[in-house]
């Protein structure tokens, strides 16, 4: 894929964040580099603890980042940065959290959740252009302007998040960082979020950066999937390379551990378990590089052999 | 499967289980009959407030304090569970005979006492043993669960073990008394995909080995794929399909049925929509007039609105609730989605059941 000629929205360098426990360092990221380009939604999967929340908050700048540094359309978003940035950045970026029941404030009514933010930066001119605009944003999710009076705890769990949506698109944001949006929802209401955030990335032109770690949805939903590992991104290639041929082992071990709805596949599985410190680690240090355009994994130049020996042996004879 | 005639060890008729909440009554439970045969792997699917939960939870007396058994019987070694009214008659089945595996292992362990302590403390109750036997017996059990190093982390407290870890410990515990019945009540869900896999083989390897019966309540399609021998599909406070577990992926009947499969992510094709059904579950304040579902269903009937469907059987295994079964219901085929499943999942894996394209 030819990335060179689309424009880039985020890019991440060199990233690395810190938590201190008694002066105790923990990098909860390290060394993290990948771009989003404008239009595509890009994904961050991973285990719990593996620092891809982290990433996303760093990005809103609710976590400071301790190396490294995020250019938001070529300026820098991390560190100190002057009020006017600071007011861009929260308005042009939006957030969508994973437990719509904790993201919402349970004392204020679904108009005033959703106004926040037009409040706050004064997006209107009157009343009545902030009303149409909430009415808007509520029937654009599927909501009717009348459940405006209502409280956050007279809804299910869908139209919760349904809300939190809507209190991301009223700001009109050109990036939506998604942080595991449907884990905390049912099957069936998953699907139905799902197109909704499909349906506005069509219609506005929506970048989204979509964090989970259920590669099946990934699979669906993103165009460019990033796989991290304790802290470091391990593989990065769009979706379908990805799948065809995953390199690191990790990725691997994410993709044999999805469970496959259909029993005879599923009963049929051997179970692998990925353990670090089997692994042949000798060599140089490894970083991530890019063995073939867009696709990149982090190898040292005996692994980078390894890799390209099997990628080669994968295109030759695609079904194994 | 079903070559030879299993022995029924659970067997639930016409369990009604209600909620008081506030002034209103809510039924959670509707009528509700499932036998559990002898030494399978039941998967209980269904959505959150589909009942999976309480329905299980009536086995072992563990309702919430405003909750009850209205009316129906569970029947278990010859006796009626639903007429315990005594928390020493349920002693007497909970944890010893029947045992339970829940969601989230932080809440189950007690957070101030030893790992080895909680274990111990299970065999020394159940299995009257002495503090040095239970020690043992404990630290193999631990090693069964796949705890390396057993005897060493026998002393650390919860806190130092991992989410799949103390998962395992609970298991652990579950084990201890050697029940009859193992519910694992969305064990995974709080847990990575990959210690999930890990947990799941685990509990089957167990069940084998024990010769314990298992019922396993999950919302997720590919987890019953690989756990389960029978599966129970609840919606709305019912059970409304249940058959053999390639009966129920590869020939489902109930439109609430075909809408979960619909749904997968798998089966989504990028650019296109994915299937959703639409609408919301029923509130169960609410009497349910005829089929639960037929309002999010699209392929409801008159007769759906008006009145309840009975079971209607497709093998000598497999049964569905719905009128579409009827021989007066017009045919209707499942939609196209899911026809052919087994060729659309093996078509998006690699070998060995590895996600990916061929």
């Amino acid at each position: 894929m030819a990335n060179d000629n689309r424009e880039v929205l985020l890019s991440v360098k060199h990233l690395e964040v810190s938590f201190y426990n008694n002066k105790k360092r923990f990098r909860a990221v390290k060394d993290a580099n990948f771009e989003i380009y404008k239009g595509e939604t890009f994904a961050l999967v991973g285990e719990s603890g593996s620092g891809k929340t982290t990433i996303a908050r760093s990005i809103i700048r609710l976590n400071p980042t301790s190396d490294g540094e995020i250019l938001y359309k070529g300026k820098k978003i991390n560190g100190p940065i002057s009020k006017e940035d600071q007011k861009d950045l929260v308005r042009n970026v939006q957030m969508i959290f994973q437990d719509p029941a904790a993201s919402l404030n349970e004392r204020a009514t679904i108009d005033y959740c959703v106004s926040e933010g037009l409040y706050n930066f004064n997006l209107y001119k009157d009343e009545a252009e902030r009303e149409a605009k909430v009415d808007r944003a509520l029937q654009s999710v599927g909501l009717l302007p009348e459940h405006k009076s209502r409280y956050p705890h007279e809804f299910s769990g869908g139209q919760r998040q349904r809300v939190g949506i809507a209190r991301a698109m009223v700001m009109e944001p050109e990036f939506i960082i998604a942080d595991e949006p449907i884990s905390a929802l049912d099957v069936s209401i998953r699907a139905q979020v799902l197109n909704l955030m499909n349906k506005f990335k069509e219609e506005r032109g929506l970048t989204y950066m979509f964090i989970a770690h259920d590669l099946s949805v990934v699979r669906y939903f993103s165009d460019r999937i990033a796989v991290i590992h304790k802290g470091r991104i391990v593989e990065i290639a769009p979706t379908d390379i990805l799948f065809r041929f995953p390199l690191h082992p990790y990725t691997h071990s994410l993709l044999q551990a999805v469970p496959i709805p259909d029993p005879r596949v599923e009963k049929s599985k051997e179970l692998v378990i990925y353990d670090e410190s089997k692994r042949d680690l000798s060599g140089e240090k490894p970083k991530l590089r890019e063995i073939r355009p867009g696709h990149f994994v982090f190898a040292n130049d005996r692994e980078m052999a390894e890799y390209e020996v099997k990628l080669k042996d994968m295109e030759q004879n695609p079904v194994q | 499967m079903e070559d030879n005639k299993n022995n029924i060890i659970l067997s639930a008729k016409d369990v009604v289980v209600k909620f008081k909440v506030r002034e209103r009554t809510l039924t959670a439970i509707r009528r509700v009959s499932f036998d559990f045969p002898e030494g399978k792997v039941v998967a209980i699917v269904g959505e959150s407030g589909s009942g999976k939960s309480v329905f299980t939870k009536t086995f072992t007396g563990m309702l919430d304090i405003n909750g009850r058994i209205d009316s129906g019987e569970i029947l278990f070694e010859g006796q009626d569970l639903a007429k315990f009214k005594t928390e020493k008659e349920w002693l007497t089945i909970r944890g010893k005979k029947i045992a339970t595996v829940f969601q989230d292992p932080m809440t189950s362990l007690n957070p101030v006492r030893t790992i080895g302590y909680q274990i111990a403390e299970v065999i020394i109750k159940h299995q009257g043993k002495s503090k040095e036997e239970a020690k043992k017996e404990a630290i193999s059990l631990m090693e069964r669960v796949g705890i390396y190093d057993a005897e060493r982390r026998y002393d650390e407290y919860p806190f130092q073990y991992s989410g799949g870890m103390r998962q395992r410990i609970v298991i652990a515990i579950a084990l201890a008394c050697h029940p009859k019945i193992l519910i694992c009540d969305e064990p995974t869900t709080a847990l990575d995909v990959t210690i999930q896999a890990q947990i799941i083989h685990l509990i089957k390897d167990l069940s084998k080995e024990y010769g314990f019966t298992t019922i396993y309540i999950t919302h997720d399609l590919g987890v019953v794929a690989n756990v389960a021998d029978i599966v129970a599909v609840m919606y709305g406070g019912q059970i409304i399909e249940y058959g053999n577990v390639e009966e129920i992926f590869y020939n489902p009947k109930h439109p609430y049925t075909w809408g979960l499969l619909s749904s997968l992510p798998q089966l989504g094709e990028k650019g296109h929509e994915l299937f959703a059904i639409r609408g919301t579950p029923p509130s169960l304040f609410e009497e349910i007039k005829g089929d639960a579902f037929a309002p999010r269903s699209d392929y409801a009937m008159k007769i759906d609105f008006e009145e309840e469907p009975p079971f209607f059987k497709v093998s000598d295994t497999h049964f569905a609730k719905t009128w579409l079964l009827d021989p007066r219901a017009p045919k209707v085929d499942p939609p196209e989605t899911i026809q052919n499943l087994h060729e659309k999942m093996v078509a998006i894996t690699a070998k060995g059941g590895i996600y990916g394209e061929r």
